[in-house]
């Protein structure tokens, strides 16, 4: 017998995906779903953002296959981090965030960032719960990666352009860079920033608040249409 | 690792669907893959035959159809294949915009016997 299924294979992952993003969308806390290559920046990047949005609560989970470094580094900054060890897992999926998040305390209209596990490939399959992702590129990654790998691209509201810094030396070629993630990510605007200083940092964070505002504004009309 | 929770998934599937239809096994399964996804048939099938031992999905034929990534040119409207390091068009060189064709990751239909 044949039975026409036409079911997407991640569909469990992505229903429980929904439900995290609601609960989290109820109590105004803004979820950000940080992808990049392995030592692309995105540590640094969350640490540079932190400083920005502060006074605002903010939280962190890490991603990693193995080790606390990341995690270790951020608290020792004063940063509210929480580590999910995937043992192998090239991604986190919507389970490790339901239960990442029963043991983590956070803050009505605080900011949730997850760095996810440093790979271009799986995580960009995978819906957690974010509002939005981000894609974090390194010039000295070269200046191929929208080819490569189009849907981390494709999938992220902004491009986060690190390394800048080592374009030269890597022979970066931006001309490149830009227009393939113009084919694959039309929408994305890009941020240059550099991980190391936070120049270019104040912009990204402007943006992530009119992200938020924007999007609180359409959930209170949406209520308001329902009531 | 990239395919061993897919394959997970796809035989928690197709096994819940046999039961539910008191269906003795699952004799094939039909997956649409974009190629813009990266899941490779060899490991598919090597990750779904190990998922499926012991369960009704055991030894499931398994077809994989691959979908090509395809670009739009906003100038002349037409959808193309993309080349290796290029999203331009062939037809009048502009630069194309990814679809959503090449990124679709489902279970088509099973076969339950
Ligand atoms: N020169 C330069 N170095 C940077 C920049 N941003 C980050 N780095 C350095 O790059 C290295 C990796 O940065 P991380 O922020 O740890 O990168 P990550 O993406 O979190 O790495 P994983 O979590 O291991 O995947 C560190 O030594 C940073 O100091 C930058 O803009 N310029
Ligand atoms: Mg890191
Ligand atoms: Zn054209």
């Amino acid at each position: 017998m044949r039975v026409e299924l036409k079911r997407a294979v991640y569909e469990e992952n992505d229903a429980l995906a929904g439900e995290i993003n609601r609960g989290l969308r109820e109590r105004g806390i803004f979820t950000v779903n940080v992808l990049g290559s392995p030592g692309a920046g995105k540590t640094s990047l969350i640490t540079r953002l932190a400083e920005r949005l502060a006074p605002d609560a903010l939280s962190v989970i890490e991603g990693d296959v193995a080790s606390d470094i990341d995690t270790r580094a951020l608290r020792a900054l004063g940063i509210d981090a929480f580590q999910i060890e995937t043992g192998g897992d090239c991604h986190l999926n919507a389970p490790m965030i339901k239960a990442i998040l029963g043991r983590m305390r956070l803050s009505d209209g605080s900011w949730l960032f997850i760095e996810n596990i440093g790979n271009l490939i799986c995580p960009a399959e995978f819906v957690i719960g974010e509002d939005l992702k981000i894609v974090v590129a390194s010039a000295a990654e070269g200046s191929d990666k929208p080819y490569k790998y189009p849907t981390a691209f494709s999938r992220s509201a902004a491009c986060v352009l690190t390394k800048g810094d080592l374009a030269q030396a890597v022979g970066f070629d931006e001309g490149f860079f830009m227009a393939g993630l113009a084919s694959v990510a039309p929408n994305a605007p890009v941020f240059p920033v550099n991980g190391r200083t936070g120049a270019g940092a104040d912009a990204l964070a402007l943006w992530l608040r009119e992200a938020r505002d924007a999007l609180t504004a359409r959930s209170a009309a949406a209520d308001h249409g329902r009531a | 690792m990239h395919e061993a929770s897919a394959a997970e998934a796809i035989v928690k599937m197709t096994s819940a669907e046999a039961m539910a239809r008191k269906a003795g096994r699952v004799s094939r399964i039909s997956l649409v893959v974009g190629e813009a996804t990266g899941y490779m048939r060899e490991s598919l099938e090597f990750y779904v035959a190990a998922s499926a031992k012991g369960t009704v999905a055991e030894g499931a034929a398994l077809d994989v159809r691959y979908v090509k990534p395809l670009l739009s040119c906003p100038a002349c409207g037409i959808e193309f294949e993309r080349l290796r390091f290029s999203f331009d068009c062939p037809a009048c060189g502009t630069q194309g915009i990814m679809t959503k064709a090449g990124s679709e990751f489902y279970i088509d239909f099973i076969e339950l016997a």
